[in-house]
């Protein structure tokens, strides 16, 4: 395993950050589910012009959030057990994980697959504008906790 | 509503072989207990699974469920996935080496080891009885016919049991004595597999109105579809945590070679 230049002795930097991208990917996921689909209701279960292919990979999009939080919390119990988590890290990573789920969600989910739209009966350019401008935003944030995670000696 | 089966004593038959099975796991666990050691724990989780299935197996819920898709769902969640894994976690398998005398052990042992039972045991089989049943139960008239006849209907129910106690047996492994090794990665992708597969059929059911033929408005069969989804969600993310918790119950250093990337079976 190659290790990045500023590994520590006792952290596990590798292993730390995916755990926490899958628990970023799997934590905005099960926003997008509680508030745009439960609670205003803006998303549609499902989407009559989706194309049949949209409805396969969403099963398999749908299996893999499931999984990703509950397997990155318990990697990261893991490391935490064994001294070997590096909280700066696993910061940058749960941002990135967020970030990059919620652009991929708002490109490729709403737009290329068209699973479902962000709002029904508006023009939705605006909410697709704003919904991929907060996923820039959290990986710029992940990018700046990798930063400074680089930056700490061993942390 | 339909025409539900006329009562008759023959619906609390489910219902008192549950009581009977609870009865015999608690008796060989008071035999454990006085004799040597029985986690109270997993007596805890056989009674919360029967109490589940005798619920589900109420006579009059079972009708209403009969009459309702919503609660056809309910019944199969309780039935297929919840109930089968509080079983699980009770270690019946374990409790019944322990209990036997010698020479049934050894039968029970040779059994679990057949070619027959390693081949049922497999998480993939398990996945294609349990989803794969679901497949051919809702997207083709089969539920209509189970709503006519009630042998069918008792049939399915049994099958939800057992194939729903074999797929967290296969996935989980380790509570209960098991006739494979399989790497945690492995049973996660199985799981990962089921829950796809599961949520794609959710989907279809609400896009395209299955299961036909009984009677429901199109609303009322998406409701249960996303009753489905749901719930199925619910039963495997707690599946998956199940696995992940056993996982971390073991000592630190043999973790890793737990999670191992591919099958081993011995």
């Amino acid at each position: 395993m190659t290790y990045d230049v500023n590994k520590s002795e006792t952290h596990d930097i590798k292993r730390s950050r995916w755990a926490a991208v899958l628990v970023g990917i799997g934590a905005m996921a099960a926003l997008d589910e509680i508030v745009f689909h439960q609670l205003l209701q803006w998303h549609h279960f499902f989407d009559f012009s989706t194309p049949a292919f949209g409805i396969l990979s969403d099963g398999l999009l749908h299996a893999f959030e499931l999984l990703a939080v509950v397997v990155g919390v318990f990697l990261l119990l893991d490391l935490s057990q064994r001294g070997r988590l590096s909280i700066s890290w696993a910061k940058a990573g749960f941002f990135l994980g967020m970030g990059g789920f919620q652009l991929f969600d708002g490109l490729i989910n709403h737009k290329i697959l068209r699973l479902h739209q962000i709002r029904y009966g508006v023009d939705p350019l605006m909410y697709d504008l704003v919904w991929n401008a907060f996923a820039i935003g959290f990986l710029l944030i992940g990018a700046w906790c990798w930063r400074r995670a680089r930056a700490l000696p061993a942390r | 509503m339909h025409a539900g089966h006329p009562a008759s004593p023959l619906d609390w038959l489910p219902f008192l072989l549950v009581v009977l099975v609870t009865c015999q796991y608690l008796a060989a666990a008071w035999l454990q207990r006085l004799e040597g050691h029985w986690s109270l724990w997993r007596c805890g989780f056989f009674v919360l699974g029967s109490t589940l299935l005798a619920i589900a197996f109420w006579p009059s819920l079972m009708r209403w469920a009969h009459a309702d898709l919503v609660g056809h769902m309910t019944l199969h969640l309780l039935i297929g996935m919840f109930a089968p894994l509080a079983w699980v976690l009770a270690a019946p398998v374990t409790l019944l080496l322990k209990t036997l005398p010698q020479a049934g052990g050894k039968w029970v042992v040779a059994l679990l080891h057949s070619r027959f039972i390693r081949f049922l045991a497999h998480p993939v089989t398990a996945l294609l009885l349990n989803v794969g049943g679901m497949y051919v139960l809702y997207l083709t008239p089969l539920y209509a016919a189970s709503l006519q006849n009630s042998a069918l209907h008792y049939l399915i129910h049994l099958h939800f049991l057992l194939a729903g106690y074999l797929f967290c047996w296969a996935i989980l492994a380790e509570p209960d004595a098991s006739p494979h090794r399989l790497g945690v990665r492995f049973r996660l992708g199985v799981l990962f597999a089921a829950i796809a597969t599961h949520s794609l059929l959710g989907k279809l059911m609400y896009g395209w109105g299955f299961p036909r033929g009984t009677g429901h408005t199109l609303e009322h069969v998406q409701a249960a579809a996303q009753w489905m989804y749901y719930g199925g969600d619910l039963a495997e993310v707690l599946l998956a945590v199940v696995l992940m918790t056993c996982w971390l119950r073991r000592p630190v250093g043999r973790r890793e070679a737990l999670l191992g990337s591919h099958p081993q079976t011995g």
